[in-house]
């Protein structure tokens, strides 16, 4: 049951998963074990997506299929064990002046399903807002989005501001949406552009030091 | 005996919008500025056709940078009109190209009388020193709502889009439909008793009056334009069938969830967006001295969707619309947002020749030459990011390289991939620099 449900969703078949995920509920099976199951099938889309089989709406729709299977499996979680084991801390904004959030979205439940714990700032992120999340999570990996020209600005003076508290050294940080490109990385003096939700899950991984 | 419209080929009626477009209903102040117009213009149009002209055509869509190039910020011009022609005029006496119409800055305050939603801008929904408006995207259009669209798009537009992106028009949500054919003037006394509509009324008559003031400056712009010989380029806007349902109506996600739940139902109406925004985009292009139809492009895109989605959901619909304004003698000039690989290339390759303009921001000129090299017109792509970050060496380096790779045989405008803002304005002369240097045939 478990191998087919893991596949069905890295095949976007949403009936079957809902169908399923709700049988697997109904015959008591641990909610944990259908979480991480869901977890395994978007390793498989995240790969599909890197290979370049999937493109963004398959993306887009798995991320749709992963928040209702964790919605009818949520109410059966007990308190305990919910909070499953993460690799690490990463936060992640659309800097200020920019309001797009569909790509911040996407490397949000990318990140999570690859096991990162993710604070998601949101859009029109202030400066100074950014610089106390890194602070205060102690975050070693900041994710910086932004879709138009304005964005390359908020992102170098984001940059320069996380220099000034003294939080860069131990910082990576990377950039990615729409117009940004390794000029703009350079320009921003961020460590890596990445063009798309699975490079961000790369790099993440890649500075983690985790395969 | 002249030909009929009717009996014209699309070529032939083309060329009946190129005579109107040379020969622009406003009077030019003096002989010098009428040659400089048609020697401007005659450029365009050879590369449009796919001759040699006498040099590489030039067009800046230079968007908020004409005010932060005359020392205000974007918020200034939004609000304070009296701003926007004398950074305009500055802007046209700077920087030399082939067309100019007037710039792009909408009236931000008829927007906020109206409660416009499908905007934020520096002011409003953004900080002040917001440097571009920012596109809101939502599901303005329910995903049971396509055959309604598609059966009554009046209807549609009345009482669920139009109050759900205009706020000021929320009393519509609730009236019955306006199909019969009768009782038009009674329901319209109605509507007149009812204080919500009152007021309504009174709130489009108060963002119409602002509205004057506002068209009364872009007018003002368009004639300083025309006055300096720039033939203007913008005759119509239309956006691709897929773009519209994914911008404007269903969103990226509402759009990808129809892509998989009702692919059939999406496919239909992008049929019946292509037939409906055919007659307007004619109708639009009819009113104008240019027959350049803008088509920005957005989710048909390499980072959006994979070819065999492209080829079903993107291409066939907005091939019938590209068709069918092509056939009454406009030029659509397509900007590609993102970059288009060799197969979307080719797919795009099979238009009749040169109907069409592709203007690119970040597709490989090369190959972009390569394969529609004898079938359309290109132009672009100094990137938005490229003025921002790099010197006016580079910037002129990388469009001769440009010009070096497009331009032979004719067929290439010089222009950049996107609006711009705060960007260096040499990084700016060295693209026209470059233009007039290297862009001699």
């Amino acid at each position: 049951m478990s191998g087919d449900f893991v596949n069905l969703l890295a095949d976007l078949k949403e009936e079957e998963v809902l169908k399923l995920t709700q049988q697997r509920l109904d015959s008591k099976e641990d909610p944990l074990k259908i979480l991480e199951d869901a977890r395994k099938g978007m390793e498989i889309v995240g790969k599909r997506f890197a290979g370049g089989e999937y493109f963004l709406p398959e993306l887009v729709f798995s991320g749709e299929l992963l928040a209702q299977v964790t919605n009818i499996v949520k109410p059966h979680l007990t308190g305990a064990g919910v909070q499953q084991k993460k690799i690490g801390k990463v936060v992640i904004a659309t800097v200020a002046g920019d309001i797009h959030d569909i790509g911040l979205n996407i490397v949000d439940f990318m990140l999570d399903v690859n096991g990162f714990e993710v604070t998601n700032l949101g859009v029109d992120v202030p400066i100074e807002k950014i610089v106390k999340a890194v602070k205060e999570t102690g975050a070693p990996v900041l994710g910086l989005s932004g879709f138009l020209t304005p964005a390359f600005d908020a992102m170098k003076e984001t940059v320069e501001a996380l220099e000034k508290a003294g939080l860069r050294k131990n910082l990576k940080i990377m950039i990615g949406g729409g117009q940004m490109d390794d000029e703009v990385r350079k320009y921003a003096k961020a460590d890596a552009f990445g063009k798309d939700a699975m490079a961000a899950v790369t790099l993440t991984k890649q500075w983690y030091g985790v395969k | 005996m002249e030909k009929q419209w009717s009996e014209m080929t699309w070529q032939e009626r083309r060329e009946e919008r190129f005579k109107k477009w040379l020969n622009p209903p406003a009077k030019l102040p003096n002989p010098a500025m009428e040659k400089l117009y048609k020697e401007r213009l005659t450029r365009m149009i050879k590369a449009i056709k796919m001759e040699i002209p006498d040099r590489v055509p030039m067009h800046l869509a230079a968007n908020s940078f004409v005010a932060y190039n005359n020392g205000y910020t974007l918020y200034d011009v939004l609000y304070d009109y009296s701003k926007i022609k004398p950074s305009w005029i500055k802007f046209l006496e700077e920087f030399e190209q082939d067309s100019a119409d007037a710039p792009g800055f909408f009236a931000a305050r008829v927007y906020e009388i109206l409660d416009y939603k499908v905007n934020a801008w520096p002011g409003h929904g953004l900080p002040k020193t917001s440097t571009l408006p920012n596109f809101v995207e939502k599901e303005y259009m329910q995903a049971d709502e396509y055959d309604l669209l598609m059966k009554d798009p009046f209807n549609f537009s009345l009482r669920k889009f139009t109050p759900r992106t205009w706020g000021a028009f929320e009393p519509f949500t609730g009236v019955p439909s306006f199909s019969s054919y009768s009782g038009l003037p009674e329901r319209l006394m109605m509507m007149c008793q009812d204080p919500n509509f009152k007021k309504l009324f009174k709130t489009i008559m108060e963002a119409s009056d602002e509205n004057v003031k506002h068209q009364k400056v872009m007018m003002e712009c368009a004639q300083e334009s025309l006055k300096r010989g720039f033939p203007p380029l913008m005759g119509g806007v239309m956006l691709a069938p897929f773009d519209t349902v994914a911008d404007m109506l269903r969103g990226t996600s509402g759009v990808v969830k129809d892509m998989f739940r009702q692919p059939q139902k999406l496919l239909e109406s992008l049929e019946i967006i292509a037939d409906n925004s055919i007659k307007s985009t004619v109708g639009m292009v009819n009113m104008a001295t240019s027959p350049i139809v803008f088509v920005p492009m957005h989710k048909g895109a390499d980072s959006f969707m994979s070819v065999p989605q492209f080829e079903k959901f993107y291409w066939p619909t907005f091939r019938k619309l590209i068709m069918g304004v092509v056939n009454e003698g406009c030029v659509p000039m397509m900007i590609i947002d993102g970059s288009y690989n060799e197969a979307r290339l080719k797919i795009i390759s099979e238009l009749p020749k040169s109907c069409v303009i592709w203007t690119m921001e970040k597709t490989d000129m090369a190959l972009a030459k390569k394969i529609l090299g004898n079938s359309a017109c290109i132009a672009g792509n100094v990137t938005a990011a490229m003025l921002y970050t790099q010197t006016p060496q580079q910037i002129k380096e990388y469009s001769r390289k440009l010009i070096e790779t497009c331009a032979p045989g004719g067929g290439y405008i010089l222009a950049l991939g996107s609006g711009i803002d705060k960007c260096n304005p040499a990084n700016l002369h060295a693209v026209v620099e470059a233009g007039l240097e290297y862009g001699k045939y």
